[in-house]
């Protein structure tokens, strides 16, 4: 980042914020904002607690489930619908209005559908995670170079080290979409517990909110923000080893 | 005495002898959707251990016509003989080098140069053996582990031709090999071709659309025609064995050629 052509390191400019933040809790301008440094003390409170770590449990439960499931349906519809024109025809429309629909509305839908329990919030975060992961997979297997497959067929390749080389070949796209789906289904997995709000991290909310325990609020925010963006970086540094290897696709 | 192609109404093809043809091509047509006529009978015989040059003006059919013989796409009609035998798909005796390169990205220049032998069930020691000897022979040593992305076009394009040669095919089929390398790089190609073919003893069929290329390295030039693609012309380049490049480029018999094949493709070029 450049500052009036200072150049200033990134996680500096992120002590800006926490200072503004300090000083509006400081000063009490906005009830909802409590001082940063209280923030951060309540932090080791909230963590060890207890109930968080049983949210925490559950949380990583609903979500590694939820994403679980949208890597098995995902990766293989986006294959057919990269492969089978009809089938593009027929789905294409649809996993587009879900990709771009406001999930969050049906979630009440599958409480009444899975109960006010796991299972709905699992289902939130497949639903969150599943259609970025389809298109781009599709795209994926679109992007497959034709001459690769016809060396493949010149040299008689078996079927399943053809499989392989589709999977290798998609691999850079498949994994974008992994990565976006992954921090979609954080979304998912949160919207889903607030919603059902009894259960994880949303009863946790629901519990500080309702007893007005700001500075408890912000640290788990600050918490699972944290969190969202180790995993994204995590993913996205696999996603980086692999499109430097597909730099050469032509 | 054999007949090479079947003498049309508009064009004048000469006769010309092959006395051990290593792929016969009898009456190929190609007809995409039910309209475009991309072959119309074709008939040829390629020499055994010759390199013959497919040679023409843009949606000719070249290209086709090389694929099909390679087993990658079914003729409307006709047949195509290897050995005697007709073809009715890919088969160890061809191997083909792309125009693309067709390289494996995730694969190092050793593992996509082994891959044919890996797919022929080749046991690892002996396929990477063969794999390096090739990679060698094609002006490659020291990059056995790099990875495409780290080479340029043309180096790219001789690891492609290391896989074709790794699996000891007798026909090397190759699909404008030179057009997506620099002109430096394709000069040196060439010539590293000619010296191939001396040491390698196989048959090469080589689609392109460079004049000069196909007089430069061709025993014989099957020129096409398009819409329909037929067969309008073949030439055999009488070009000294011995000729150095820098000789070539003012020897009469190769300019005198490359002029008949222009004369003869200039009317399809608009």
């Amino acid at each position: 980042m450049v500052v009036f052509g200072y150049h200033v390191p990134k996680m500096p400019s992120l002590l800006v914020w926490v200072v503004l933040w300090e000083i509006i809790g400081r000063f009490e301008l906005v009830m909802l904002f409590p001082p940063f440094t209280q923030v951060l003390a309540s932090m080791g409170e909230v963590v060890t607690s207890s109930s968080f770590a049983e949210a925490i449990r559950i949380t990583l439960l609903s979500y590694v489930a939820g994403i679980a499931l949208a890597l098995v349906v995902g990766i293989p519809l986006g294959f057919l619908m990269g492969l089978v024109p009809a089938a593009d025809r027929m789905l294409n429309m649809w996993v587009n209005t879900f990709l771009s629909a406001p999930l969050s509305a049906l979630v009440p839908v599958f409480m009444i559908l899975f109960g006010l329990g796991t299972p709905t919030v699992i289902v939130t975060v497949f639903m969150f995670a599943v259609w970025i992961i389809v298109l781009d997979t599709r795209a994926g297997v679109r992007h497959i170079t034709p001459s690769l497959m016809e060396m493949a067929e010149s040299f008689q390749v078996g079927r399943i080290e053809r499989a392989r080389m589709m999977v290798l070949s998609a691999l850079p796209e498949i994994l974008a979409g992994v990565r976006l789906g992954m921090v979609r289904g954080v979304k998912g997995v949160v919207i889903g517990q607030l919603l059902v709000s009894i259960i994880g991290v949303g009863a946790l909310f629901s519990l500080y909110q309702q007893n007005f325990l700001m500075a408890h609020f912000w640290a788990l925010v600050v918490i699972l923000f944290t969190c969202a963006l180790t995993l994204a970086e995590l993913v996205a540094r696999l996603e980086k080893r692999v499109q430097y290897y597909a730099g050469a696709r032509n | 005495m054999q007949q090479l192609a079947m003498p049309t109404e508009a064009t004048h093809v000469p006769t010309t002898v092959v006395r051990d043809p290593i792929v016969e091509i009898r009456g190929i047509s190609k007809i995409y959707g039910s309209t475009v006529t991309a072959l119309q009978d074709i008939n040829l015989k390629f020499e055994r251990g010759h390199l013959t040059s497919l040679l023409g003006p843009s949606g000719c059919g070249k290209t086709t016509l090389l694929k099909i013989v390679a087993g990658l796409l079914q003729p409307t009609s006709g047949q195509i003989l290897v050995n005697g035998k007709p073809v009715t798909g890919p088969g160890r005796e061809r191997a083909f080098v792309f125009q693309d390169f067709a390289l494996m990205p995730w694969a190092t220049v050793l593992e996509n140069a082994a891959f044919g032998l890996k797919m022929q069930g080749v046991a690892r020691s002996l396929r990477e053996d063969r794999a390096r000897h090739y990679i060698a022979e094609v002006g490659l040593s020291g990059f056995e582990q790099k990875y495409p992305h780290e080479l340029s076009g043309g180096m790219r394009q001789r690891v492609g031709l290391a896989r074709a040669l790794a699996v000891n095919a007798d026909i090397l089929l190759m699909d404008e090999p030179f057009s997506a390398v620099d002109e430096q790089t394709r000069r040196k190609f060439q010539e590293d071709l000619m010296r191939l073919r001396e040491v390698e003893n196989k048959t090469f069929l080589f689609v392109t659309h460079s004049i000069e290329e196909a007089v430069y390295v061709s025993d014989r030039i099957v020129m096409l025609s398009p819409r329909p693609g037929r067969v309008s012309e073949i030439i055999d380049p009488q070009i000294r064995a011995d000729i150095t490049p820098d000789e070539l480029r003012r020897d009469e018999a190769y300019l005198d050629t490359v002029e008949r094949i222009w004369t003869g493709i200039k009317k399809y070029v608009e």
